[in-house]
């Protein structure tokens, strides 16, 4: 059972590994100052409905892709929401996916279009996972602090 | 929030907390801009789209103020990119309107470009914000405000 100077170590060194891997950027550091005491879970709500609204973009990117006349506008209007939440919340690495996604998306291109969507979804998948490490993380330090 | 200096738009808000209406269709850039600027002491009703945003102004034809006298709004921030009505053509609405023209209007866009810029400044936009929204950018637009 780890004591709170190590569970805040760790703590520290997950989040600095997401900083230098590029999943996280200063965007994030936005959000973690915006949470106080009026709104303690601000940052894990936030988060949490980026992933449902994620979620939601990428069937329907998925499902407009499939059909026979593809919409580019409309793929591109997805995309576009999915790159700004990205950006809002800091999500690097998926906010990247995005931009090649719409650049393909530019040159009606299915095939890449296709590929990319794959990727964001994976990117989102391990993004999400990063963040459900960072909050386990976080309830382990603040529960450590409860204890004395 | 410091006490008010002397500008015109203060004044109106000198018994009151400046009330923002906050316009975009993302959820979670809504949720951001929300916490912003109630986290600077504004008070914060937010709306998905240009035209929910004209009727909580009160400037649909129907010409009800759905927020009454009591809440009138102090400062409009919108998303340049929206599906249907964009920021600048909501923009240009509340331009036109006798009752609601003085009312300060932010753009917001996370594309960076000049002739959209020139064109919601030549309009009447107050500023125009780069996403994503930071606190130095509330900030920024409180300053901009109390002068």
């Amino acid at each position: 059972m780890y004591g709170l100077s190590q569970l805040q170590r760790q703590l520290a060194e997950f989040t600095s590994s997401l900083f230098d891997e590029g999943f996280l950027d200063d965007q994030f550091n936005e959000l973690q100052q915006l949470q106080d005491e009026s709104n303690p879970e601000f940052v894990v709500e936030v988060v949490t409905l980026f992933f449902e609204d994620a979620e939601r973009v990428l069937n329907e990117l998925a499902n407009t892709l499939a059909l026979d006349n593809i919409d580019f506008k409309r793929v591109d209007a997805h995309v576009h929401q999915l790159k700004g939440s990205s950006s809002s919340i800091g999500a690097q690495r998926v906010q990247k996916v995005c931009i090649a996604f719409r650049n393909y998306c530019e040159e009606q291109n299915v095939e890449g279009c296709l590929k990319t969507l794959q990727e964001i979804k994976q990117e989102c998948s391990l993004m999400k996972s990063k963040f459900e490490t960072l909050f386990k993380m976080e309830q382990q330090v603040f529960a450590c602090r409860r204890l004395g | 929030m410091a006490a008010p200096s002397s500008s015109n738009w203060v004044m109106e808000t000198a018994h009151d907390v400046p009330h923002v209406l906050a316009v975009d269709d993302n959820l979670i850039d809504r949720k951001l801009v929300e916490k912003l600027l109630r986290n600077s002491s504004y008070k914060v009703t937010t709306a998905e789209n240009g035209p929910r945003a004209l009727e909580l102004l009160g400037l649909t034809s129907g010409g009800q103020n759905s927020m009454n006298g009591r809440s009138k709004v102090n400062l409009v921030i919108t998303d340049y990119c929206m599906p249907g009505m964009t920021g600048y053509e909501l923009l240009k609405k509340i331009k036109e309107s006798s009752v609601m023209k003085e009312v300060p209007v932010v753009i917001m866009s996370s594309e960076n470009i000049p002739t959209r810029i020139n064109k919601c400044l030549e309009e009447g936009a107050q500023m125009f914000i780069l996403k994503p929204l930071k606190q130095s950018d509330v900030k920024k637009l409180t300053c901009q405000l109390m002068n």
